[in-house]
């Protein structure tokens, strides 16, 4: 299975992340080998098996709803935390042109 | 033997008897993490004042005659990846370069509680994705066998840290075999629990229906009083589960003899080195004189689980990792025109090669119109896996392979080509594909090129059943003392 350039530009695009120029002809041989060589499942036969996303077949774990209070350490770490900041708000850049 | 040498049960001993203070324990690893740290760099942080205040307050407990806990005043080392309040956590990456945890890992909590020291937090390879410990924002971690290699990876600061005696014990964690290799590779003892055994809350998430925290140690009993201290469910953490509550180290010194311990056939690959196979084979003949019934196994899945793993994680780790934007926390690229260019633009500043290697991966697999081929075929072939394992272990109680075809290679020597990399996981990741526990033990040394090098093994057993693998690993290193010899830099 070989990845094109393009392959490349439209998962990056996807994924949210700028790639250099260099990055993607790289990304794109090294990917290719490795989809060649996670294509050998191909000759297992998997017809009719079911299967879990979890291993031990957990499922449905519940939780009560409750609303939890965020102590004020807390609150403060995560403002502090903020990259870009006026305040108690975060500041980020304008999604609507 | 000095105080940074001890194992935790040695150091418990002395800190009951008042052979010394926690402090004193506590300032001889921080002095040996001085005097060799510049050459190892296992650490990427060292907490000297908090250690030390923390070992302070055992001491108090002990003064007034408290019983203290197995872990009280231990000094151990954490895995970067893990948050602990206040301190700074980058996963080894420079997204979060200056990230401070607002909150404690429920393990952190959990070791808090009964007074557990902590150093500082170790290097890792970018989110814990690698095999090497190179593909962290902060420069490689040495092997402290031999500076010019590899600690393996991706928990490869904890598996030097161990082997350093730059802490008495340490956490790491293993999503394809990033404590059990890290564990061969340095010469001690690792263990990777269930799935599920030990809560994640506060372990920064890269690939979660594999990710999974567990012990380094010196001794395999240190192993199991360390998982102890750790297991068991936790509410913050809904793929936690009710496991087994008994404590494995009460029944740690139980022989073996008339233990059912398969080898799977699959292991003999042509890529494995023969010195490791010799290893591995003689440890089996060791493990028959305690009484134990090696027998011939198949797991004919096995050979797919590498594929297995490569789909499923890289595809994870592209949603798990959706979240570092630059937004809320991490780093922000700075001069951007709009909204999207502020995400790829911080990604691409934050996030490594390996990193956005894996992301482009994921992304690809979980695309429309690939997702049956590679994400669903992968999930059919993982449930395929998992039956194997549990065929066997109809038959055997426990199974041995090594831990990784090669001995630890040199610096640079791989991280041009990623595949090759990629086949160091090939003996561990079927345990976390099954979901399954896995213990490393030391089971030999090679001489390769005037270097004297580690070689591991692992012991892998039934869902929850720590207890099985624990007790031969332990019986193994009452008969060999490989795990007893110390690096030149301990």
């Amino acid at each position: 299975m070989a990845l094109t350039k393009q392959d490349i530009e439209h998962i990056a695009r996807l994924a949210r992340l700028e790639l250099s120029e260099e990055e993607k002809e790289r990304f794109s041989s090294q990917l290719s080998s490795i989809l060649d060589y996670v294509g050998q499942l191909s000759e297992v036969d998997t017809k009719g098996v079911e299967y879990h996303y979890h291993v031990e077949g957990l499922f449905n774990v519940m939780a009560p709803d409750e609303i939890g209070a965020t102590g004020q350490t807390a609150r403060d770490a995560l403002l502090a935390a903020m990259p870009d900041r006026t305040g108690d708000l975060l500041k980020v850049k304008s999604v609507f042109q | 033997m000095s105080l940074h040498q001890l194992t935790i049960t040695e150091a418990h001993e002395g800190l009951r008897k008042k052979d010394f203070s926690a402090r004193e324990l506590t300032d001889a690893c921080l002095e040996h993490i001085n005097a060799v740290d510049g050459d190892v760099h296992a650490y990427l942080s060292v907490h000297d004042e908090s250690a030390r205040a923390h070992a302070q307050s055992v001491d108090e407990k002990i003064a007034r005659g408290e019983e203290i806990g197995i872990m009280a005043g231990i000094p151990c080392a954490i895995k970067d990846v893990l948050l602990i309040e206040g301190t700074r956590t980058t996963a080894g990456s420079k997204m979060l370069e200056h990230y401070q945890a607002s909150y404690d890992a429920t393990v952190i909590s959990k070791l808090k509680k009964q007074g557990t020291v902590f150093l500082g937090k170790t290097n890792l390879d970018e989110f814990a994705m690698g095999t090497s410990t190179e593909n962290s924002a902060y420069g490689p971690t040495h092997n402290p066998w031999d500076l010019s290699r590899v600690p393996g990876g991706s928990s490869g600061g904890s598996a030097a840290a161990v082997a350093a005696s730059e802490c008495i014990a340490a956490l790491g964690s293993d999503t394809g075999g990033s404590i059990r290799q890290p564990a061969g590779f340095c010469g001690v003892t690792g263990l990777k629990p269930t799935y599920g055994a030990v809560s994640r809350y506060g372990l920064i998430a890269m690939a979660s229906s594999l990710d999974q925290i567990g012990p380094f140690a010196k001794t395999v009993e240190d192993a199991a009083l360390f998982f102890d201290a750790i297991k068991g469910p936790d509410p913050h953490d809904s793929s936690s589960a009710a496991a087994r509550t008994e404590q494995t180290h009460q029944s740690l010194k139980n022989p073996i003899a008339g233990m059912k311990i398969g080898i799977p056939k699959e292991c003999f690959i042509d890529a494995l080195d023969p010195v490791i196979e010799k290893s591995v084979r003689d440890a089996l003949e060791v493990l028959k004189s305690l009484g134990a019934d090696v027998v011939d196994i198949e797991l004919p899945t096995t050979p797919y689980a590498l594929s297995v793993y490569y789909i499923i994680q890289p595809a994870e780790v592209s949603a798990n990792l959706a979240r570092f934007d630059g937004m809320r926390y991490g780093t922000r690229a700075a001069w951007t025109k709009d909204l999207a260019e502020m995400y790829s633009k911080s990604r691409q500043e934050g996030l490594g090669a390996e990193t956005r290697r894996r992301i482009i991966l994921g992304t690809y697999t979980l695309a429309a119109g690939y997702y049956d081929a590679y994400y669903k075929k992968a999930q059919a072939v993982r449930e395929l896996v998992r039956r194997d394992f549990a065929n066997a272990f109809r038959t055997v109680d426990c199974i041995v392979t090594p831990t990784s075809p090669s001995l630890a290679f040199h610096i640079g020597e791989k991280s041009s080509d990623p595949l090759q990399l990629y086949l160091e996981d090939v003996f561990t990741v079927s345990a976390n594909i099954a979901g399954v526990p896995g213990l490393a033990v030391p089971c030999g040394f090679a001489e390769k090129d005037g270097a004297h090098l580690p070689i591991g093994m692992q012991f892998l057993g039934r869902h929850f059943d720590e207890e099985t693998i624990l007790r031969a690993g332990y019986a193994y290193q009452q008969a060999t003392d490989w795990h007893t010899q110390k690096s030149p830099l301990s």
